[in-house]
């Protein structure tokens, strides 16, 4: 594109394209924004709200706002750091996130952005909700328990898998992800192919037969923590 | 005996044309025919309109009206709101159990009745009230429950309730409720001198941009609570490109305490549809639609009614009052227990058939509204009030109010008070003034603009009612000083945890933590770094949330202990062993316990 846009993101200026978000401005300049529902490739969703930033002073979630010239983001500040932390928290205990057995350990985004923001244990209590597993599927288990409610396997189920497999059900602390059947993910057209199952952030969404196959030790976040893919290949200009 | 789902479901369906748009049409009709929504009508329902069939359980799981699982004959949904609580809502709650054998949520056994909690119906100014089927049952009292129990034993006909019925257009042969209007104070803005017609020839004689210069002119502001300038609104609508564009009214009040659009639907639907015209003629829209809460049900009748005469007279059709090529018309969605339907993206999102999920901001209505068209939502008062403000000029409506607050507020007053009801008050009065008005005496505190708004103490009644002071769509509720803060803020919470639409993790989860933290702290297990726990997470809320209902939905917590801290301090303390004394060793042990038939030593 011909046209170029600037804006500050912590002080630093970068350059983005017209109609870029800020998290897609921020990922090509090398400046990291926590994140979890958003998902390069998929419709900007904004729920997570951990990608929340500060625009011309305004709060606004980074994944579903876009740039505009001149737009001052603030980004790793105290108060937003605190609010981050605060929701990954919730995010752990308002279900059940049991890291240590979990197969996606190591390659979790929930446990990863927890670790990098220095969380050992939340300080809000846990909810221990009663959540179901359907394992009816030969090749794919959903365990609701690990579930984020990011709408990642919502997205590419409908828009890159182009089966509408999954949808939200239910309202509030109700809502959980559903399946495009009565009942069970095994009455539906879910394939292991799927793009859907890559997906997931979480271990929400398994892969039958494939946990433990990577040693503890070389797993996505055992060396560095995440965001450091996107801080090392960035362009800062 | 009721019919088969999946017939009512595909015939529902072939009524609306297969149009996905219109699923909560084809879901009403489903729920009053089957008194269900169940897994075979969702299948018919799918196949039918070839959408998906998560999508269907997604919409039916979302509305509190729709149900998966059969409900009474005759529902019974008792008003939860804190103002129908304290003034003995538990008491018919009790009498209705007593009487009918169930407990809430429950059917009875020959499936005649079913019995449900409800978030706030919109009748805090005659509580106790409740929506029996679409009947209003207001000024309830445990006697009165009873009777009404046994009496739709006999005739299985909730509109028989209604024996003495409210005054105006309450009475109207197709209202036909027992509501009464409580018209306590009408004002010379909206209950005004009523002038038919006017308001449309005087708009269709100016140019569309000359109609939205009066606007900016009379500094009107939404009438909803947020406070955007009306005239602003549309001209972003008008400026905006597309084939068609909406103008929508926001009928969906919902704000506990508030009942002033029940009020105007009654007695000025012309007023609002009138506004409506003429933001159409404004904004270059030829359909408006009307969002009217599900619970306001009873006025839809003759609602469509009037929309029917006007089609008549010809304020509404193809060239309108005579005008060449303003071709405009108006329909009724009806809404289906959500509050968060009054946040004007969540509206539209449930207008388009599906959950109803706010929406990413930007882009905003004005450019992409309903079905992708630039959209204006304004509520029914500010509609009102654009009828008014073309009628007398909008000189003469920014002569009252403030200067950033022009015009005049209409208030739903509720609680301790000896006049619930509307009061149209001019921007700029004091809270100290509007509490004499409506009798209240002996007042602790007032939750001005419902729970989103905030709870104050005496020392802040010498403010003002005004955008930029205290700022509200309207709802004021009373309490004197019988009342337990707590309590009321502990309802609100659970308000909030209950209409919370889920989508967004600080809302979903934030309220939740509020609500159980303020538990604790009404349980004596509170410690002082709640308390501040309680503000960290308010303030994340604030930011962080998604839509208007987490942004706000924090304040009842934050907003009490400001003004009322001394009554959560007396409350909290640390624990002298250090421990946590929100942990419950006896509880904690409980399963264990019963596991292994021993009991602990420690416990």
């Amino acid at each position: 594109m011909s046209q170029t846009i600037t804006l500050k993101i912590d002080g630093v200026e970068i350059k983005a394209q017209p109609g870029q978000k800020v998290i897609e401005a921020a990922d090509a300049a090398g400046v990291y924004i926590p994140r979890l529902c958003h998902k390069p490739g998929l419709e900007p969703f904004g729920s997570c709200r951990l990608c929340t930033v500060l625009a011309n002073g305004r709060p606004c979630s980074a994944c579903t706002t876009p740039v505009v010239e001149g737009m001052v983001v603030e980004n790793e500040t105290e108060s937003l750091q605190n609010f981050r932390k605060q929701i990954i928290e919730m995010l752990f205990v308002e279900g059940n996130h049991f890291c240590m057995f979990c197969e996606k350990s190591g390659n979790c985004e929930l446990q990863a952005v927890a670790y990098r923001f220095g969380i050992t244990a939340p300080t809000f209590p846990y909810q221990w909700p009663h959540r179901e597993v359907d394992a009816s599927h030969p090749d794919i288990l959903i365990d609701h328990n690990r579930c984020i409610l990011c709408g990642r396997c919502v997205r590419t189920s409908r828009d890159l898998d182009g089966k509408h497999v999954f949808d939200f059900v239910g309202r509030g602390c109700e809502k959980k992800i559903g399946v495009n059947a009565d009942s069970r993910l095994a009455d539906t057209n879910a394939d292991i192919s799927d793009q859907a199952l890559d997906a997931c952030p979480v271990g929400a969404l398994l892969r039958k037969q494939t946990a433990y196959q990577t040693p503890i030790g070389q797993r996505l976040y055992d060396l560095e923590p995440i965001g450091s893919e996107i801080e090392s290949t960035g362009n800062t200009n | 005996m009721t019919k088969p789902s999946e017939a009512v479901a595909r015939q529902a369906c072939q009524d609306v044309n297969l149009d996905p748009t219109r699923l909560l049409d084809v879901l009403h009709i489903v729920q009053k025919e089957c008194r269900c929504v169940d897994d075979s009508a969702i299948d018919a329902i799918a196949a039918e309109m070839g959408i998906p069939r998560v999508r269907v359980d997604g919409a039916v799981t979302f509305y509190t009206f729709f149900t998966k699982e059969p409900v009474g004959q005759i529902t019974i949904r008792l008003s939860s709101d804190i103002i129908d609580r304290l003034q003995g809502a538990q008491e018919v709650a009790d009498a209705l159990t007593d009487e009918l054998g169930i407990d809430f949520g429950q059917i009875t056994a020959d499936g005649l009745f079913s019995l449900h909690w409800t978030s706030c119906i919109g009748m805090s100014d005659q509580a106790p009230a409740a929506l029996v089927g679409d009947t209003m049952v207001t000024h309830l009292t445990a006697e009165t429950a009873r009777l009404m129990v046994r009496s739709l034993r006999e005739h299985k006909h909730p509109p028989k309730l209604v024996q003495e019925l409210g005054d105006g257009k309450n009475a109207h042969p197709l209202v036909h409720t027992m509501v009464k209007n409580n018209i306590r104070q009408p004002g010379s803005i909206i209950f005004g001198p009523i002038n038919r017609g006017e308001a449309i020839r005087k708009a269709l004689g100016m140019t569309p941009v000359e109609v939205i210069r009066a606007m900016k002119t009379s500094r009107l502001r939404g009438r909803g609570g947020a406070g955007f300038p009306a005239g602003l609104k549309w001209e972003f609508t008008r400026a905006a490109t597309g084939d068609r564009k909406y103008i929508i009214c926001n009928a969906d009040e919902g704000e506990p305490g508030t009942f002033k659009d029940r009020v105007l639907l009654t007695e000025l639907p012309d007023r609002i549809f009138a506004g409506m015209t003429i933001a159409g003629y404004a904004i270059g829209a030829q359909e408006g639609i009307v969002y009217l809460r599900g619970e306001y049900a009873y006025l839809k009748p003759y609602l469509e009614e009037v929309l029917a005469q006007r089609r008549v007279e010809g304020w509404l059709g193809q060239d309108i009052a005579g005008k060449q090529g303003y071709h405009f018309d108006i329909r009724i969605q009806l809404g289906a227990g959500a509050y968060i339907c009054g946040e004007e993206t969540s509206l539209i999102s449930s207008l388009e058939g599906t959950r109803g999920d706010p929406k990413n901001r930007p882009p905003f209505p004005a450019q992409h509204g309903y079905l992708g068209y630039p959209t204006v939502v304004n509520n029914c008062e500010t509609l009102c009030c654009v009828t008014k403000i073309l009628e007398n000029g909008a000189a003469t409506f920014s002569e009252f109010g403030t200067e950033q607050s022009s015009g005049t507020k209409l208030l739903s007053i509720s609680g301790d008070c000896t006049a619930p009801g509307i009061y149209e008050v001019e921007f700029g009065v004091s809270l100290q003034k509007v509490l004499e008005m409506a009798g209240a005496t002996q007042v602790q505190a007032v939750q001005v603009g419902g729970p989103s708004g905030q709870l104050i103490g005496p020392d802040q009644f010498d403010r003002v009612l005004c955008f930029d002071d205290l700022a509200t769509g309207g709802s004021i509720m009373i309490f004197d000083q019988s009342r337990k803060i707590l309590d009321i803020v502990h309802a609100f919470m659970e308000f909030f945890v209950e209409e919370s639409c889920g989508y967004c993790t600080p809302c979903r989860v934030g309220n939740v933590l509020l609500k159980e933290g303020l538990q604790r702290v009404l349980d004596g297990r509170g410690e002082p770094a709640d308390l501040e726990q309680f503000e960290q997470v308010g303030a994340m809320m604030k930011a962080c949330s998604r839509c208007g209902l987490g942004q706000t939905s924090w304040r009842p917590v934050v907003t009490s202990l400001q003004s009322f801290r001394d009554q959560y301090e007396s409350r909290v303390a640390d624990d002298p062993d250090g421990f946590r004394r929100s942990f419950d060793l006896k509880k904690a042990v409980a399963t264990a316990e019963k596991i292994t038939g021993r009991k602990s030593v420690h416990a």
